[in-house]
């Protein structure tokens, strides 16, 4: 409870204790390459359509890798983490996700829908045939 | 314990720890660390820069299958390209972390090696990007082509132009560090475009696998 260290705020990007070491934020910095890299190389792998995965699971699964690897370079290269020092770049970085999905899943929902009541009946029944 | 009792909030900052080792809790006026208060706030517009580019996605997925009778993804994009585009920025980002560890031992040699290198892979990923771009156009497939292509060279133009006025900053911070080496305010402002690098490198995480694998996936 004495200790200042543990109820302060940090920069983003900021590591913790300093100093103890260049070979460990090297480390640190080299694990986040390591899985950003493999990440990346199995998204290209999946999109490459090798069969690796089942093939209408493709669109799903670059998006899970996708968000996965963004986790990777948050906490190893930008070092948001969720330590009571982070609190409040986690939040504004939670509300920016927040503003971001309502933007996207926002926007596509509402054009989604206008495009269906701007159906020609011919281009509807197309439509309903597609399902 | 002692110690840390008498000087709760580290001010006398005896302990010779570098620029982000001293406490960065409030002194007793309140004040914060003027560190922290400055990569909360860039913390905070990179955040807007994301919502914003967030806006330009929405917009690709919208308009993703607009093609106008023109060509569709899965017909221009060169995944190989990508690849490499790929790689070179997540390097670059890599080299930019090295440059950030370099300076926090206010070593001006690899900061500047680190930071030489971050720009040079930058720069590379511009030239494919700007190549592409170049491709594209000459085949007949610009921005005018169709609704998908105006929503695409927006969106990764955009991500090009940030890299662009990026590359200009390091520029700026290099010849700023050599000239007036490891001052306060010059170890905050390579803070803050570490911040703005690694985030660039996220958003391309995003575009490369909305536009380009999943486009070249229909």
């Amino acid at each position: 409870m004495s200790d200042p260290h543990h109820q302060s705020d940090r920069a983003p990007g900021d590591e913790g204790e300093g100093q103890s070491g260049v070979a460990k934020g090297i480390l640190g910095y080299g694990i986040g390459l390591v899985l950003a890299a493999g990440l990346t190389i199995v998204s290209f792998g999946v999109a490459a359509g090798y069969g690796w995965i089942y093939q209408p699971g493709i669109p799903v699964m670059l998006l899970v890798l996708a968000v996965a690897q963004m986790g990777v370079h948050l906490v190893f290269f930008l070092h948001i983490t969720t330590g009571p020092d982070n609190t409040n770049n986690v939040l504004a970085l939670a509300f920016g996700t927040l503003i971001v999905a309502l933007i996207v899943i926002g926007s596509l929902w509402i054009m989604a829908n206008l495009n269906h009541m701007n159906m020609s009946p011919g281009e509807m029944a197309r439509h309903m045939g597609g399902f | 314990m002692s110690a840390a009792a008498a000087d709760p909030h580290n001010l006398r900052q005896g302990h010779g720890h570098g620029p982000r080792g001293n406490a960065a809790g409030p002194d007793e006026h309140g004040h914060f660390d003027k560190r922290i208060i400055t990569g909360y706030g860039f913390w905070i517009f990179l955040l807007s820069d994301i919502v914003m580019f967030s806006a330009l996605f929405a917009t690709y997925a919208v308009l993703a299958h607009a093609t106008a009778g023109g060509p569709s993804g899965k017909q221009i994009f060169d995944l190989q390209n990508v690849a490499l585009e790929t790689g070179f920025l997540l390097l670059s980002s890599f080299a930019c972390g090295m440059a950030a560890i370099a300076s926090e031992q206010k070593n001006l040699l690899w900061t500047e090696i680190g930071l030489l290198i971050t720009g040079l892979l930058g720069f590379a990923f511009l030239v494919l990007e700007l190549r592409e771009f170049a491709d594209l156009i000459a085949h007949g497939n610009g921005p005018t082509r169709s609704a998908f292509l105006s929503a695409f060279f927006t969106l990764v133009g955009c991500h090009g132009l940030h890299v662009g006025c990026g590359l200009l900053w390091l520029g700026t911070m290099m010849a700023q560090i050599w000239a007036k080496g490891f001052r306060a305010e010059t170890v905050r402002r390579l803070m803050c475009f570490n911040l703005f690098w690694h985030a660039l490198d996220i958003i391309w995480v995003a575009l490369f696998t909305i536009v380009y694998l999943l486009g070249a996936g229909q």
